[in-house]
């Protein structure tokens, strides 16, 4: 569709409340009657980790060596209850991901990447694949309220169980797979038609409240013998509530997902407009774990919008266990890559902007189901160079936890940490830069 | 662990005696040359009996069971002398549960193949998300049974609740009595011969003799949702 944005001159003046965006979403709803959907993630700019810096070792702090002496990464999640909790090398997991919004060979890159560092995969709505299963050490199997492909013995073969109760990508929604993408094998391990646009349920089919929850897990713990952790994934939106619920559920882990979160496929609206940013989900949600004296012992994990190592080390120093990653690990496998540039072009793209997950025509073969796009992409390129982008991150988390004097990346804390903006400080909790200012616990 | 009572084809199992962590963990080490029939005293309402099994055997639960009975069933025959809790024989495979009293809400909820059998009535939300299991209910069923049911066969020889088949993908529903409202692209198909004969196979095999294919009405999708047609958008 033409717009009348192009062609900028001096006397033309975009409207801050119109902008070029904006109005493009008016007369695209005019023209189509539905709403957008897309992937990706938020896009809008809100408080985030940026805003956040680390103060650094000095005359009263002590630093540690970079490259020389330990500063330690492993994290052991789920020894609350499981007799098998995972211990991974690095605090970085790669969050789920369904086959059928991923093709297989992404799926796989994805399991080889993880494993080559040391750290877990996640399925996600539309079962357990043999191919990511056989190229993940660790896997961790969702229960989704869709129980796409769910089965006891995909349970069993799992290291970990994650029940999702929500996305941060839309709090309150549930899984969406469109038409396009619903090839022979996405129907048959889903057992729906093929071609339909699947729009799956928003709660689970078998419990309603975190009373019922809570026997859920028993049941599961039941059906595997004690011996997997159980975790619980939460939509950023009343973490402090959620947290508590998840712990007194029984949840070995908790997993939280900011706003920024990622999906293959979810209304724009939803995207933009619900659940809270990562940045303002983490200090209610260690509260509440240091209220019911389970920080450490349940084990956070935080998700959305985690892109770099100072990302990581940020999330880790206000309280975070570990954290998990799925857009990024994508960029880091070739999505919006200038290389796939012809083909974005052919599908009104360009690289660095493609978020049309859900239509499955994905240049770089990452989201689609498509075997002919499937087949460009390569899966141990793939997985090389998300355990490239892997190690890097861990370097850079160890390179500030050494410059705070931390021999271990758990052992930053918010006292490591000042905040560049007021609201920054204020959900972060840690004082204005150059100010001893916290706004909402301080004058 | 097994009482007194238990024999080489026989085990008896006491759960005021014996952990349920224990008797779960003993159903899933079955072996062939294990005990063919079981049998469980006192449940007393315990959550998750015998959840997870994987092995041609049968369980008798001898008195009311609690949520998720049999969940994941796989081969097994679990016969519940009682009534059942929430989400009975969720997710079952194979195999099949009966419940000679009532189930509550969820009962096969995403099951993907096998038989579920409820002798008395069933609450809400009966068949949500299943996915090839095959339920037959003697009594009715609550308010929004069979929800965005995918695969498989619900078969209701009293009456169906508000909102039955609500979001309805492939599965069939077969209704003797009344239904109190249909959900969004539930509609009434017709009863060929082929659904007669399946119907009359459905009763054989839950052991329902007192009524006749022919007293029932099926229902199914009207495949209106399946793709986004701007002109449905109030039924979404």
């Amino acid at each position: 569709m033409a717009t009348a944005t192009s062609g900028w001159r001096p006397g033309l003046r975009e409207s801050a409340l119109y902008d070029r965006n904006v109005i493009h979403a008016i007369q695209r709803a005019a023209a189509e009657g539905i709403y957008d959907i897309r992937g990706f993630g938020a896009k809008r700019r809100v408080p985030h980790f940026d805003d956040l810096l680390f103060l650094g070792a000095s005359i009263s702090r002590y630093p540690l060596e970079g490259y020389r002496e330990r500063c330690d990464t492993d994290v052991v999640l789920g020894d609350r209850h499981a007799r098998k909790p995972l211990h991974l090398k690095i605090p970085i997991t790669i969050a789920g991901m369904s086959f059928g919004a991923l093709s297989g060979p992404a799926k796989e890159a994805l399991g080889r990447g993880a494993s080559a560092v040391g750290t877990s995969t996640t399925t996600g709505d539309g079962g357990m694949t043999p191919e990511e299963r056989g190229h993940s050490d660790v896997l961790v199997y969702q229960l989704l309220p869709s129980r796409y492909g769910m089965n006891p013995d995909d349970l069993r073969k799992a290291d970990a169980i994650e029940i999702v109760v929500g996305q941060g990508a839309k709090p309150g929604g549930g899984g969406m797979l469109l038409g396009q993408k619903i090839s022979d094998r996405v129907a048959e391990m889903r057992d729906l038609p093929k071609g339909i646009d699947q729009r799956s349920a928003c709660r689970h089919p078998d419990w309603t409240g975190p009373d019922d929850m809570e026997i859920k897990i028993q049941e599961l713990r039941e059906i595997t013998d004690w011996e997997k952790p159980v975790f619980v994934k939460v939509a950023a939106s009343r973490p402090y509530y959620d947290v508590a619920l998840a712990v007194k559920a029984g949840a070995d882990v908790v997993v939280l997902d900011g706003m920024q979160g990622g999906t293959a496929a979810t209304q724009e609206v939803f995207i933009e407009h619900a659940g809270i940013p990562t940045l303002a989900a983490i200090r209610p949600a260690v509260d509440a774990l240091v209220e019911l004296g389970m920080h450490r012992k349940v084990q956070l994990i935080v998700s959305g919008g985690i892109r770099s190592g100072a990302d990581v080390a940020k999330a880790l120093a206000l309280g975070a266990d570990a954290v998990s990653i799925g857009v990024a690990a994508l960029i880091a496998m070739g999505d919006n890559s200038p290389e796939h540039e012809e083909g974005y072009t052919e599908i009104g793209a360009s690289a660095g902007f493609y978020d049309d997950w859900h239509e499955g025509r994905d240049p770089a073969g990452i989201s689609t189901q498509i075997d002919e796009l499937a087949a460009r992409f390569d899966p141990e390129l793939g997985g090389r160079r998300l355990a490239n982008y892997l190690r890097t991150m861990v370097l850079e988390t160890q390179t500030l936890a050494r410059a705070c004097g931390k021999s271990h990346v758990h052992n930053l804390e918010p006292e490591d940490l000042v905040a560049l903006t007021a609201e920054a400080a204020a959900m972060a909790r840690v004082p204005l830069a150059g100010t001893s200012w916290i706004p909402g616990l301080n004058e | 662990m097994a009482a007194p009572a238990s024999g080489l084809d026989f085990a008896e199992i006491d759960l005021a005696e014996t952990p349920l962590r224990e008797l779960n963990a003993a159903l899933h080490a079955l072996a062939d040359g294990s005990p063919k029939h079981w049998r469980i005293l006192n449940p007393r309402g315990a959550h998750a009996i015998a959840v997870g099994v994987d092995a041609p055997v049968d369980i008798e639960i001898d008195g009311h069971a609690g949520y998720y009975c049999a969940g994941m069933n796989k081969q097994a025959t679990v016969r519940v002398h009682g009534n059942a809790g929430v989400g009975v024989a969720e997710n079952i495979m194979s195999g099949s549960v009966v419940v000679e009293g009532n189930a509550s809400q969820s009962a096969g909820a995403s099951g993907h193949g096998g038989l579920l059998s409820i002798r008395g009535s069933a609450s809400a939300r009966c068949g949500i998300s299943m996915k090839g299991v095959d339920i037959v209910v003697r009594g009715s069923v609550g308010h929004m049974s069979a929800f965005m049911a995918q695969k498989g066969r619900l078969v209701v020889c009293g009456d169906a609740g508000d909102a039955l088949g609500d979001s309805i993908y492939e599965a069939r529903l077969y209704v003797r009595g009344s239904v109190a409202s249909l959900g969004a692209d539930c509609i009434e198909k017709e009863m060929r011969d082929e659904h007669m004969a399946e119907l009359a196979d459905l009763l054989e095999r839950a052991e329902v003799t007192e009524v006749e294919a022919g007293d029932f009405r099926r229902y199914g999708s009207a495949r209106r949702l399946y793709n986004f047609d701007i002109d449905n958008a109030g039924a979404y």
